[in-house]
């Protein structure tokens, strides 16, 4: 049969040589290899302090976006909700007030948007589905808590920060991933 | 003697003439190892000594624990413990908290005296051994030249083989008093390999008292400090040593007792919180002992290579003298504590027919060509 690669040796079955049986010259060529290994350089990231560079089409955790003058663009259709294949988003609509101008951008908003990220996929077809540019996914990929309710984010827990009122935070969550507006 | 003295008035006078009667001879000889010699400045001075060569030997082996893990981490390309501290250089005192946190279980169906007993006569032949090693030449404090060394008896050597066996007693015990059959079948693999190779030791250690002619640690030092390391004179027996004393530690290729794959966790399987920890510290605590009784027997101890001590000890005096010594010595045991993980992390482990068939067919008959040729050597060249 041929080999499949060129690496492939045959099984030495010779029996043992004197030099080979005297143990010790194979335990030094061993502690050879192994004191090389010593000095080579780790290929450790060490991960809070270093981050590997990500791809630019990473999906990490969702963030509902703002629009230029801060204000909610979600509009509560629910496209998000249909589109997602792990059913780990909800969502409730309200009707925006005349005083509540300022905060959403359309004339409907969701007064309650939950992603359980239990059940989230990361598979950014909410991301496609939107419309509006509202949820994209962020380059955030580490959630980490003690109880499993903790894991069904908010609205508040995924709103971008305002960029009128804390621009450098905004700056910060925006990332290089939103599509910029 | 202390007690003796107050238990018994009677013997305690006797004692008080013999005292008076070698005052009066002030025969030096005697001075060093009798009842004259035990003064209050003599009992501070030793006391001083070993509670800071336990407390030494307690850190290195709490830092040996933190090496050994660094050290098996780059060997496989990887970092190590590095998040507690700088380096992970608080890692072993994490550690240690931890293991005292932990709740203590012993079984049920074990012998208690003897499962309590096990880890402290693990511990107590461990830290005993440190006794009779030379760290240094003399310094002077006070006034008072002392002697690095906590007693240089003259069977120094003997002291340490006897220890050493006692060593044994632990595993046994421990093992038994668990009542489980792999701590069982563990505790029986750790005293029939420690056996076996405790032979090929003390004949290796034989054939290197020929070359010395003495028993005490501290003449073999000085010899070594005058002329070649023992090592040139006994490689082969330095081999055989190194070989056993990888046996007699437990340590990995000879890591039979211990086992973790095939015997769960060996003979301290049944053990928990810091009785395990005892069992673990011991283990590391007799890797410092014989890197120390390497050092000192065939590397010459606290003796600094390439320089005259004698000459040091004129320029520099004796307490910079006896540091530059005990520095000289800890930089060799460093060396071979290293040199101890460096193989633990190279070599699989032995199976057990092969650890006995090395033990009995390999290292006796070569310890005992070593001492015959050595025997002739010494005979050809004296007679």
């Amino acid at each position: 049969m041929e080999a499949l690669t060129n690496r492939s040796k045959a099984v030495d079955r010779r029996p043992m040589s004197v030099w080979e049986k005297a143990y010790l010259p194979e335990i030094a060529k061993g502690m050879g290899v192994t004191l090389k290994h010593f000095f080579k350089k780790k290929p450790t990231i060490s991960f809070p302090e270093e981050t590997r560079p990500f791809s630019p089409v990473f999906r990490g955790l969702q963030v509902l976006n703002r629009d230029e003058k801060g204000r909610e663009r979600c509009t509560a259709c629910g496209l998000c909700a249909v589109a997602c294949p792990a059913e780990a988003i909800t969502m409730e609509a309200a009707e925006r007030k005349q005083e509540e101008q300022h905060l959403y951008r359309e004339e409907k908003y969701a007064a309650r948007y939950e992603i359980n990220m239990l059940r989230c996929i990361f598979c950014g077809l909410c991301e496609e589905a939107c419309p509006k540019d509202a949820i994209y996914l962020s380059e955030t990929f580490t959630p980490a808590n003690y109880k499993r309710e903790s894991f069904i984010y908010s609205k508040q827990d995924l709103l971008i920060p305002d960029p009128v009122t804390e621009p450098e935070l905004y700056k910060k969550a925006l990332g290089d991933r939103a599509k910029k507006s | 003697m202390m007690i003796s003295i107050k238990a018994s008035p009677k013997r305690g006078k006797a004692l008080c003439v013999c005292c008076k009667l070698l005052i009066v001879d002030l025969d030096f000889k005697y001075m060093q190892f009798c009842l004259l010699a035990i003064t209050k400045a003599f009992l501070i001075e030793k006391a001083v000594l070993i509670t800071i060569v336990i407390a030494v030997s307690l850190v290195i082996a709490m830092y040996s624990t933190w090496a050994e893990r660094k050290v098996a981490g780059f060997i496989q390309d990887r970092l190590g413990p590095n998040r507690a501290g700088w380096g992970g250089l608080l890692q072993p005192l994490a550690d240690g908290m931890k293991l005292f946190m932990k709740e203590e279980i012993i079984p049920n169906a074990s012998n208690k005296f003897l499962f309590i007993l096990g880890p402290g006569v693990a511990m107590l032949t461990a830290m005993m051994t440190s006794a009779v090693i030379p760290w240094g030449n003399k310094i002077e404090v006070f006034g008072r030249s002392i002697d690095l060394q906590i007693a240089d008896i003259n069977i120094g050597i003997l002291y340490i083989f006897g220890v050493v066996s006692m060593g044994v007693y632990g595993i046994m015990i421990g093992g038994w008093a668990s009542n489980n059959k792999f701590s069982l079948l563990a505790a029986l693999r750790g005293a029939s390999q420690m056996i076996s190779y405790e032979l090929a030791m003390g004949m290796s250690i034989i054939a290197l008292l020929m070359v010395t002619g003495s028993l005490s640690l501290k003449t073999i030092v000085e010899q070594q400090s005058a002329g070649w390391w023992n090592f040139f004179y006994q490689p082969l027996g330095f081999l055989i040593f190194m070989v056993c004393a990888f046996a007699e530690c437990n340590r990995t290729p000879f890591d039979l007792p211990e086992a973790e794959s095939e015997l769960n966790f060996g003979y301290h399987q049944e053990y928990s919180s810091m009785k395990l920890g005892f069992y673990l510290f011991a283990e590391y605590i007799n890797m410092f002992i014989s890197s120390t009784l390497m050092a000192t027997l065939y590397f010459g101890g606290y003796d600094i290579p390439f320089v005259n001590d004698a000459n040091l000890l004129s320029s520099l005096g004796p307490n910079l003298t006896a540091t530059l010594q005990a520095l000289a010595l800890f930089a060799k045991i460093f060396f071979f504590i290293f040199f101890f993980m460096w193989v633990r992390w190279t070599v699989p482990r032995f199976r057990y027919d092969q650890l006995m068939n090395l033990g009995w067919r390999g290292m006796i008959p070569l310890a005992l060509a070593n001492m015959v040729i050595t025997a002739a050597f010494m005979l050809w060249r004296h007679g």
